[in-house]
């Protein structure tokens, strides 16, 4: 660390000296430290959803066959080596959860947001350290209670990852709503803790912490990305831990909020009355459908960044892309009970939610067609990270498309809950942020690692998934316009959706073959942050952001000496014929405007 | 041990990928970084081109092979349903134009313009009449969506036909059960602490004599074709959903809180197996909202049929009344015995 004496003279952290291995790396107030432990839990968690995914997914394309193996490491939930309706549900459950809370909200906007946002607006660190190593530790410790939860008697929870009560509430109405259910609210409240100490962080950061010239205007597109994602998740996340209160009340202390004329089965009639279990589904959406956006916002912001250096031309429409992420974080807001359709919504409130929901699909089409615009006359390097960024575009165009036929609530009173809403949200909330996220972490590994991850196997890792990935979700959507239901475990006693047998296994075969190229990259990953390529370059993408300002492995503190100033925006690239001109550098004289 | 074949080949794979890989960087090096940089560019931009058309040809043939087996390839089974297909086309037409053309724009763009010494890029930074130009044009697409969509709506969600037949469903871990309001057209109140597994799967009230003649069963919900049902939703337990398809219908059972649904049955379920082409064909109610670990199995059967089919088939039923008080049954007691109602019952029957 040989920046330390000089970060020391410059008296701007108290952090800087005499880290021990527990201060360095476990309990790590430096944001690119937590940004990484937060990549790395993570990627663990998709890896550990992917596989539940796999699972699910070998039952769905083989319900006739048995694997022994299953039964070694599930025991008695996979009886025989064939999975049970209760650990499919489990399995379908925790998928959902982990892949949309743990992997892409925590693992995408925890990892960018911590990594990007000192070291692109110049703050030598979060405006807070503390609360930003509490913020992982609270995910920390909601990921473990969710994994011991796996290991309970009655299962984990099993009805959905959306959690509706009555379902919910009720452990005589399904084994996982046991004491699977209380381990999953907890750690759910945990991780709302999480997001909230993050989100505050960074909307703390990003407004005070700028540095010098760094207007809000001068902002890279993932910093305005991020930070609207940190002002969407701090207003909503309270609303679902609400929810989840109530939740408990009515499943431990006998109250009413969700609960109203219930019989269950070999219990009888249950004293609670008045409650309604739409309530619920009100308050977990109101957070449900921003967090779509908290997950896809930091990907699209990264996305912009990524396409515009590799274009080696300036983001199209600048101001247009700001407005249209501030378009859609604030729709985020008025569109939740899209999703509640079908459950005997005032028609009127229904219509507004159309109009409402199919309002997006403007700043959405804005984004796109800004993007295009960026690549054509531009002199494209197809880096990995580029690649991903392309493919995300491509996913995002694809899957939101079909928002279109959702969100029309005459069409979703057919669609809602078959096979084409799977399609649909995997295609665009799932895969293309996950794309986001790849993107994000082939170009910014130099930065985090001073090491090239190995290209040829980025370029597998790119068009095995991507043809893998609609290979997977794209014939899905016949499935849906045959009305095949969701979170079926099998299809072999319904005359109407029993045809797709040889489609769903086609589907497993292919989802197991991607899940197996992600490993490839694990791999590549893990690897090449001990024996890559070492980074030889300050600024290896050429690129005019802060971040490459810094040292190849910057210290805590990120700059050694005084943090540059800023002079313009971030995306002069192939001004008056020159490559690039990083935000350091001051205007020159008879330089053009644009 | 077939198991661990598998995963001793994929590691296989997997060391021989990342040697290659890793060569590919050796070679790199002394091909000189730049060099190597520009010919993994090319193959990359070809690549784009190539899965371009290879995912357009994918598209196609995907459709070939599926679309046969979605619903679309025969009539909805609902007049109302056959106003969902129709707007359903129309919004293919308009987004699946969105989808060739910027998908086509995209990888167009990345081959066309991928990395070239001779190309000076353009420094393109903004311009408000694109950016005017598409904003208006999707938000014209989609108004017409909206109108079209809501028109729909209103009519889906409003009031039923006056002389739509009434049908109360009501969904339970994990089956179905139908009530019918009987001779007096009326359902008779129920409560659900009343509810006996046994004799009173509905909890209704006894006391209240309109439930004297409601008919209650498990087996099917008969319905006739060309005649509106409106059918009350309810729940005994969690969140179900009454989902049908072939209708292109679907309404949330919620408990506490009853749901209607209407829609026009078009053809008899012999008129769809001819239809379909499938002797097997039955109009299935599926579950659609995840209920519990039978969720998958909660399947209820819709049995469309003529009047005169109806009007034989309601004959046979009897009221559920008598299931509970098989004393008051008519068919079991002296005729001495039975009451006014069960008489009036019969001179309906």
């Amino acid at each position: 660390m040989s920046n330390e004496a000089v970060l020391h003279d410059n008296h701007s952290h108290e952090h800087a000296h005499h880290d021990t291995f527990i201060t360095k790396y476990v309990f790590s107030q430096d944001h690119k430290m937590i940004a990484k432990q937060f990549l790395i839990t993570g990627m663990i968690w998709a890896v550990l959803g992917g596989f539940m995914s796999v699972l699910f997914r070998l039952q769905l394309g083989y319900p006739d066959s048995s694997f022994p193996w299953m039964e070694d490491l599930l025991g008695k939930w996979a009886k025989g080596g064939h999975i049970t309706p209760e650990a499919y549900y489990a399995l379908v459950t925790t998928h959902g959860t982990v892949l949309v809370f743990f992997v892409l909200t925590a693992g995408l906007s925890g990892t960018f947001a911590n990594f990007l946002i000192p070291l692109q607006i110049g703050a030598r660190d979060m405006a807070s350290p503390f609360m930003n190593m509490l913020s992982y530790w609270f995910f920390f410790a909601a990921s473990i209670i969710m994994m011991s939860s796996f290991f309970v008697q009655t299962g984990p929870f099993s009805g959905g990852w959306t959690a509706y009560p009555p379902l919910s509430a009720l452990g005589d109405a399904s084994p996982g709503s046991k004491s699977g259910m209380d381990l999953w609210i907890i750690s759910m409240a945990l991780f709302v803790v999480s997001s909230l100490l993050g989100g505050l962080n960074y909307i703390a950061t990003i407004l005070n912490m700028r540095t010098k010239g760094m207007s809000m205007t001068r902002l890279p597109l993932t910093i305005w990305a991020l930070f609207f994602t940190a002002v969407l998740g701090v207003l909503s996340f309270p609303v679902l831990l609400s929810g989840f209160i109530l939740l408990i009340f009515d499943r431990n202390f006998g109250t009413s909020f969700y609960l109203s004329d219930i019989f269950v089965n070999g219990v009888g009639a249950l004293p609670n009355e008045g409650g309604s279990a739409i309530l619920f589904q009100h308050l977990f959406w109101f957070l449900g459908h921003p967090e779509v956006y908290i997950i896809l916002l930091p990907a699209m912001g990264m996305v912009s960044e990524i396409l515009s250096v590799n274009s080696r031309k300036p983001i199209f429409g600048y101001m247009a892309m700001i407005g249209s992420l501030f378009a859609i974080a604030i729709l985020a807001f008025l569109v939740w009970a899209h999703h509640m359709f079908v459950t005997g919504l005032n028609p009127f409130l229904g219509s507004v939610f159309v109009l409402l929901t199919l309002l997006i699909a403007v700043p959405s089409a804005i984004k796109v067609f800004n993007w295009l615009t960026t690549l054509w006359r531009g002199n494209i390097r197809f880096t990995p990270g580029m690649l991903f960024a392309i493919g995300f575009v491509s996913l995002f165009i694809s899957g939101g498309l079909t928002g279109i036929w959702l969100g029309n609530s005459a069409l979703d009173i057919h669609l809602h809950d078959t096979y084409f809403v799977v399609a649909h949200f995997h295609i665009v909330m799932g895969v293309a942020s996950m794309f986001g996220m790849f993107a994000g972490i082939y170009h910014w590994f130099p930065k985090m690692y001073g090491k090239y991850l190995n290209n040829t196997l980025g370029y597998i890792h790119f068009w095995v998934t991507i043809a893998g990935a609609y290979m997977i979700f794209w014939p899905m959507h016949y499935e849906g316009l045959a009305g095949m239901p969701r979170r079926y475990y099998d299809f072999s006693i319904w005359e109407s959706f029993k045809q797709f047998q040889d489609l769903n296994r086609f589907i497993s075969v292919v989802s197991i073959m991607v899940f197996a190229v992600q490993l490839l990259f694990l791999f590549n990953f893990f690897y090449s942050i001990f024996k890559g390529r070492k980074v030889t370059t300050l600024n290896p993408w050429k690129s005019n952001t802060l971040e490459w300002t810094t040292p190849i492995n910057p210290g805590h503190g990120n700059w050694v000496g005084e943090i540059p100033e800023v002079y313009r925006w971030p995306y002069d690239y192939g001004k008056d014929g020159v490559d690039f001109t990083p935000q350091t550098t001051p205007v020159g004289e008879e330089e053009s405007q644009h | 041990m077939t198991m661990y074949l598998t995963i001793a080949v994929i590691i296989l794979i997997f060391i021989v990928i990342f040697q290659i890989a890793k060569a590919s960087e050796y070679v790199s090096v002394l091909k000189g970084e730049e060099t190597s940089r520009k010919q993994n560019n090319k193959i990359n931009g070809f690549l784009m081109v190539a899965f371009l058309v290879l995912g357009l040809f994918g598209v196609w043939f995907c459709n070939e092979k599926l679309f046969g087996r979605t619903l679309l390839v025969h009539d909805a089974a609902s007049v109302e349903g056959a106003r969902v297909d129709s707007m359903l086309w129309v919004t293919l037409a308009v987004t699946g134009i969105v989808f060739i053309g910027t998908q086509i724009v995209l990888f167009w763009f990345a081959f066309k313009y991928q990395e070239s010494d001779k190309r000076k890029v353009y420094f393109f930074s903004h311009s408000n009449t694109l950016e005017v130009v598409w904003t208006i044009i999707p938000a014209i697409a989609l108004t017409v969506l909206v109108v079209i969509g809501l028109r729909n709506w209103f009519l889906f969600t409003g009031e039923a036909p006056k002389n739509a037949m009434v049908v109360e469903i009501t969904g339970k871990q994990f089956g179905w059960i139908y009530r019918y309001p009987g001779y007096d057209g009326a359902f008779g109140k129920k409560y659900y602490k009343n509810i006996d597994a046994a004799s009173n799967t509905l909890g209704l009230i006894w006391e209240d004599e309109l439930t004297h003649d409601d008919v209650v069963t498990e087996q099917a919900m008969y319905l006739v074709k060309g005649k509106p049902v409106k059918l009350v939703i309810n729940s005994r337990d969690v969140i179900h959903d009454v989902g049908l398809s072939q209708f292109r219908l679907k309404m949330d059972a919620v408990p506490g809180i009853p749901t209607t649904m209407w829609f026009t049955p078009k053809y008899t379920t012999a008129e769809m197996k001819e239809i379909t082409g499938n002797p097997n064909f039955a109009y299935e109610i599926s579950c659609d909202q995840m209920c519990g670990n039978g969720h998958y199995s909660m399947k209820g059967i819709i049995e469309v049929v003529s009047q005169e089919e109806y009007d034989l088939w309601m004959a046979k039923q009897k009221p559920y009344y008598f299931a509970a008080f098989p004393e008051k049954d008519p068919s079991n007691a002296k005729p001495s015995d039975s009451t006014k109602l069960v008489a009036k019952t019969m001179a309906k029957n």
